[in-house]
């Protein structure tokens, strides 16, 4: 696994067998697609950041229902578990009064054994205009992309990327703090399959966060330091790497602890769950080394204990409630810059 | 590829907007009997600007003070496949509409398509007792059947040409430009 691959232009290209990276995002002509953050260039992020405050009005209001995706069908095609994420979606599409059609691998024609192309074909002759999908592979939605006329929204793909919680993590930071740009931003935890951390990283230091990551040794992405940290002008270049993570939180202003999977034990990447809290969870003692108006993020779902403090996660720093509700009015405005000309659509 | 050329002409300086906002003012006074009971709302972005100094004026000449409003009718769109950047900005209404007199603001009246958008987005916050509109120009080619009830100046245009409301607020500067291709 590399970092390079981080690149929603780079999986797709590797399909096809050829291995690039994408340092310099361009803007893109139209946008039909949402796969990951590093082709958005800095604008566009803003653009869906702005849009989103607009969305987090609509949501506050009596009657919770505009008509701007009425007629339009999204499918969410979910092959891993979800709750938030899958919710959200469905939350986004149906406020803006799409309609939305939800479908799981579990009690679907792929228990049957359908691939994922004839069911996304399946799914198109019934006019998607838009698939939202889940899916333990890095790059399925890539793929999916590529033979469809509908928009395709990756909502995570392996440990590759998770673009919409990248997105409502900077919308947080920029509620909370004002801006995202010279933002200290403390990354800790399972760094090298969170495809959460990966989008960060994109979204981040696209917008000129300070961007800090703490992890074991084990948990980091081994080619980090001599791949695309080290090439001059990459966007990965500035990203510090810390492995004491009393040392990173040092004058934070964004703490995102990352779910710690109990696999990882298992895989050999960590001795015991036990240590890795002892020596790298977020407690409040720690806290205080970070800033006072410090903002602990966490994506979920929380392995309290373990790689958080129950004090923290539910302590007056944490806005991880506050992700989840930021999280629906940032997809509503992912969905309505996919059908919107400007950005391109169908 | 040439670029075309674009003819521009001022149909409106600093002072005629100033008059033609303040007999706005008066008309609105008038028409609802001292402006008791109504809310100011403008659409994005230039009716903003001009729905606060409408609710200034009217301030200045009654003893009046009317809230003012935004509304963004992004979401609201018949034509969100046909044009038009898709930077939204926040709906702010600041009271209770049900039962009031909401006067809509814009800067430019032409198709009647963003009224139309705009009357939608209101009833989600309530019913009117009734809704009247003004606009700083009127520049005709209805598509669909609205009136403005308060029209700052009339200028018969064609399809080839563009009205530029500009305001001190966000532009720097009042005046109304008339562009031809």
């Amino acid at each position: 696994m590399t970092l390079q691959g981080t690149s929603s232009q780079a999986a797709a290209s590797r399909v096809a067998g050829v291995q690039t990276i994408n340092p310099n995002a361009r803007p893109q002509a139209g946008r039909r697609h949402v796969l990951d953050l590093d082709d958005f260039t800095p604008q566009e992020v803003d653009d869906v950041l702005q849009n989103a405050v607009a969305m987090r009005e609509v949501q506050q209001r009596a009657i919770r229902k505009v008509p701007t995706l009425r007629g339009k069908s999204i499918f969410t095609l979910f092959y891993e578990a979800s709750t938030r994420t899958r919710a959200s979606f469905e939350q986004a599409g149906k406020i803006l009064s799409a309609d939305v059609i939800n479908v799981s691998s579990s009690g679907s024609s792929v228990e049957k054994g359908e691939t994922l192309y004839d069911t996304a074909l399946t799914l198109q002759a019934m006019n998607a205009d838009m698939i939202v999908i889940r899916h333990p592979h890095s790059g399925a939605p890539h793929f999916l992309a590529r033979h469809l006329d509908a928009s395709v929204i990756n909502a995570g793909d392996g440990a590759h990327a998770h673009p919409t919680q990248a997105l409502l993590d900077m919308f947080t930071i920029q509620q909370h703090l004002g801006k995202i740009k010279g933002v200290k931003v403390v990354i800790v935890g399972d760094i090298l399959y969170s495809r959460v951390a990966r989008s960060n990283l994109w979204g981040l230091t696209k917008m000129g966060a300070d961007v800090t990551l703490c992890a074991p040794p084990t948990l980091l992405p081994p080619d980090f330091l001599n791949g695309a940290k080290r090439q001059k002008g990459h966007p990965f270049a500035g990203v510090k790497i810390e492995n004491n993570v009393e040392k990173a939180l040092e004058g934070a202003d964004v703490v995102m602890a990352l779910r710690l999977q109990l696999e990882r034990m298992k895989a050999g990447h960590l001795p015991t769950l036990r240590e890795y809290s002892r020596i790298w969870g977020i407690n409040p003692r720690r806290m205080k080394l970070a800033k006072p108006n410090a903002l602990v993020m966490h994506p979920g779902p929380i392995n309290e204990g373990v790689e958080i403090d129950p004090e923290v996660a539910h302590g007056a720093a944490s806005v991880i409630e506050e992700q989840v509700t930021n999280g629906v009015a940032v997809r509503m405005a992912i969905l309505y810059t996919l059908v919107t000309p400007a950005h391109g659509g169908k | 590829m040439t670029e075309q050329a674009v003819e521009t002409r001022q149909i409106m300086d600093a002072d005629q907007v100033r008059r033609a906002m303040t007999r706005i003012a008066h008309e609105v006074l008038e028409r609802t009997g001292g402006a008791k009971d109504i809310v100011l709302v403008g659409l994005h972005s230039r009716g903003v600007p001009i729905a606060r100094r409408l609710a200034t004026l009217i301030s200045e000449f009654e003893d009046a003070d009317p809230p003012v409003g935004s509304l963004d009718i992004g979401l609201y769109r018949d034509d969100l496949s046909t044009g038009g950047r898709p930077i939204m900005r926040p709906t702010h209404i600041p009271v209770a509409i049900e039962g009031r007199l909401v006067v809509l603001v814009d800067d430019v009246l032409f198709t009647g398509r963003s009224i139309r958008a705009a009357m939608d987005a209101l009833n989600d916050f309530g019913r009117p007792r009734r809704i009247q509109l003004a606009v700083l120009i009127d520049r005709g080619h209805r598509e669909l059947p609205i009136r403005a009830d308060y029209v700052g100046k009339n200028v018969p245009t064609s399809m080839e040409e563009e009205v530029k409301v500009r305001v001190q607020e966000l532009d720097g500067v009042d005046e109304v430009l008339i562009q031809r291709r």
